[in-house]
C-alpha cells in the first residue's frame, strides 16, 4: 500500500477482492485482472479506452456476468464459476450478494409508474414498508433533488433526472458497495454536480465502497480515493489518485491521463 | 333504414350471440394463452424456440382450417362426436377458442421477452428474488397483454370462416354477425350487411377504446 491518505481513515479492509479472474469470449480474452480489492468507504475509479473491460468487471462484481476463471469475494464469501474454486454457490448466497451490492449500467432502466415507486422499489423487494421506508426513500429524493417530482411518472423524466433516480433507487437500501458503469456520461454540469454530491454524502454517511468506471479524467480526481487504469482486459496503474495523475507508473497511464490515448 | 328481412329483435340476437360467442372464446384464450406466453416469455429450455417458431405459425392459421379442424373433432363419429356439439353456439366457441389462443399466446410472449431483456437485469441488481423479478417483468408487460387480448378480440368477432363452419348460420341458433353478413350480401340485402357492418366497425372501436384507456389510464 501507498501512503495513507488524507481522507478518513478507511481501514484498509477490503469489502471486495478480485483474484485471478478472466472473463473469455471464444477465443478472445476480454477482461484478466490478477488481483484488486475494493475497500469499504472509497471512492475506487476505474478508467480505460473504450471496450477495455471495464464494463464486464463491474459486470462481474454485480454477479450478473460469470467469470471465464478466478473468484470474487464478498467479505470472504467466495464466488466464481461453477467449476472453480468457489464452487457452485447457491441462489440464496447469490440474493444476499445481490442485496448488498447494487449495480447501475450506463443507461438507467426505470419501471413504468411514479419516482417515488422506483425509488422505494428496494425497500419493497427486502419487505422493509411503512412510515421508515417511506421517509428513507424521501429523504433520497430530497438528496438527488427530485422531492418535488415523487409523484411524477417516469416516462415523463428527461435523461438527468432518470440518471438520478436511479441513483437514489441504487442508494435508498444503503448496499456496501456501489458499482456504477459512468454515471454521468451525456449529462449537463448542474446534473453531474447533484449526482457526484450525493455519491460523496452516501460515503460519509455509510461508508460504503464505491467503484465508478468513468471516462472523465476529471471525475476520477474528484471523487476517486484510488484509481485505476484497465487497458485492454488487464489492469495496468492502480494506486491514489493523486499518485496516479502525477507520478503514472505504466507509460500508457502517463499518455492516458495527458489525453494522448485515444478512447 | 328499414329492414326488410331482418326485424330489429333478431338483429339484437345476433349481436348478442356475436358478442357471446367471442367474448367467451377470448376468455377462454385469455386464461389459456396468457399464463404460457408469460411462461414463455420467462423461460429458455430445449425446444423453446422451435415451441415459440409454431405459435407464430399458428397465429396466422386460416380460420377455414381451424374451422374444419374443429369440425372433424365434433362431428358425428369423430373424436368428440357423441357431445352433439356441432352446429351449437358451443362449437363456435371452440373453434374460435382455437384461432385466438395460438394469437394470444405469441404477443403475450413477445411483449413479455422484450421487457424481459430489459427490465430482468435491473430487478436482479436491485436485490428481487426470482420471484420478485418474474412478477415485476410482468407488471411491465401489463399494457401489451391488454392489447394482445384486444387483438385476440378482434380476429374473433371478424372471422367468418370458422363459425360458419361449425355453427352452420342457423338462424335464431347459430347467425352471428359475419355469417348474416355474408348471407344478407349473396341475398342482394345491401343494406342490412352495411348496417351489420357498421355495428361490427363499432363494437371494434369500443373494444380498442377500452384497451387504449386500460393502457394510458387516459381516454
Amino acid at each position: 500500500m501507498v501512503a495513507k491518505p488524507l481522507v478518513p481513515p478507511a481501514g484498509p479492509e477490503p469489502v471486495m477482492r478480485v483474484t485471478a479472474v478472466t472473463k473469455r469470449y471464444g477465443e478472445r480474452t476480454v477482461l484478466d485482472v490478477e488481483r484488486l480489492d475494493v475497500l469499504k468507504g472509497e471512492v475506487l475509479a476505474l478508467m480505460g479506452p473504450s471496450g477495455s473491460g471495464k464494463t464486464t468487471l463491474l459486470r462481474i462484481l454485480a454477479t450478473l456476468e460469470t467469470p471465464t476463471t478466478g473468484q470474487v469475494s464478498l467479505d470472504g464469501a467466495a464466488w466464481g464459476p461453477p467449476n472453480g474454486a468457489a464452487g457452485p454457490v447457491s441462489p440464496a448466497r447469490l440474493l444476499a450478494w445481490r442485496r448488498r451490492v447494487t449495480y447501475v449500467g450506463q443507461n438507467p432502466v426505470l419501471f413504468s409508474g411514479t419516482v417515488f415507486d422506483n425509488v422505494n422499489l428496494p425497500l419493497a423487494i427486502r419487505c422493509r414498508v411503512g412510515p421508515g421506508a417511506r421517509a428513507a426513500v424521501e429523504e433520497m429524493l430530497e438528496r438527488v433533488g427530485l422531492a418535488a417530482l415523487a409523484a411524477a411518472r417516469t416516462a415523463s423524466l428527461s435523461a438527468g433526472e432518470a440518471q438520478r433516480v436511479a441513483l437514489a433507487r441504487a442508494l435508498v437500501s444503503r448496499p456496501d458497495v456501489l458499482l456504477l458503469d459512468e454515471p454521468t456520461a451525456n449529462l449537463d454540469p448542474a446534473n453531474v454536480a447533484v449526482i457526484e454530491k450525493t455519491l460523496i454524502e452516501a460515503v460519509e454517511m455509510w461508508r460504503p465502497a464505491v467503484v465508478l468506471v468513468t471516462h472523465n479524467l476529471f471525475q476520477a480526481r474528484r471523487l476517486g480515493r484510488r484509481t485505476g487504469l484497465i487497458v485492454g482486459g488487464r489492469l495496468i496503474e492502480l494506486g491514489e489518485t493523486e499518485a496516479v495523475f502525477s507520478y503514472p507508473q505504466d507509460a500508457r497511464t502517463a499518455s492516458f491521463v495527458k489525453g494522448e490515448m485515444v478512447f | 333504414m328499414a329492414l326488410t328481412s331482418i326485424s330489429w329483435s333478431e338483429l339484437g340476437a345476433i349481436i348478442a350471440l356475436s358478442l357471446l360467442v367471442s367474448g367467451t372464446a377470448v376468455l377462454l384464450a385469455s386464461a389459456t394463452g396468457v399464463p404460457l406466453g408469460a411462461f414463455l416469455g420467462l423461460s429458455r429450455f430445449r425446444g423453446r424456440a422451435t415451441i415459440v417458431r409454431v405459435i407464430y405459425t399458428l397465429m396466422g392459421l386460416p380460420p377455414t382450417v381451424a374451422g374444419l379442424a374443429v369440425y372433424m373433432i365434433l362431428r358425428g363419429g369423430g373424436p368428440l362426436g357423441e357431445y352433439g356439439l356441432l352446429f351449437t353456439p358451443a362449437a363456435m366457441v371452440i373453434a374460435q377458442w382455437v384461432l385466438v389462443t395460438p394469437i394470444v399466446i405469441g404477443l403475450v410472449t413477445g411483449a413479455v421477452e422484450s421487457r424481459d431483456r430489459r427490465f430482468r437485469e435491473t430487478s436482479v441488481s436491485l436485490g428481487a428474488t426470482d420471484w420478485q423479478t418474474r412478477f415485476l417483468v410482468l407488471r411491465e408487460a401489463r399494457p401489451a397483454v391488454f392489447a394482445a387480448i384486444a387483438a385476440g378480440l378482434g380476429r374473433a368477432m371478424a372471422e367468418v370462416g370458422a363459425v360458419v363452419l361449425v355453427g352452420g348460420n342457423i338462424r335464431w341458433k347459430t347467425r352471428v354477425m359475419t355469417t348474416a353478413i355474408l348471407l344478407e350480401t349473396r341475398r342482394g340485402n345491401f343494406d342490412q350487411a352495411l348496417i351489420l357492418g357498421g355495428v361490427l366497425l363499432a363494437i371494434g372501436f369500443l373494444i380498442n377504446s377500452f384497451v387504449h384507456r386500460l393502457q394510458t389510464g387516459k381516454g
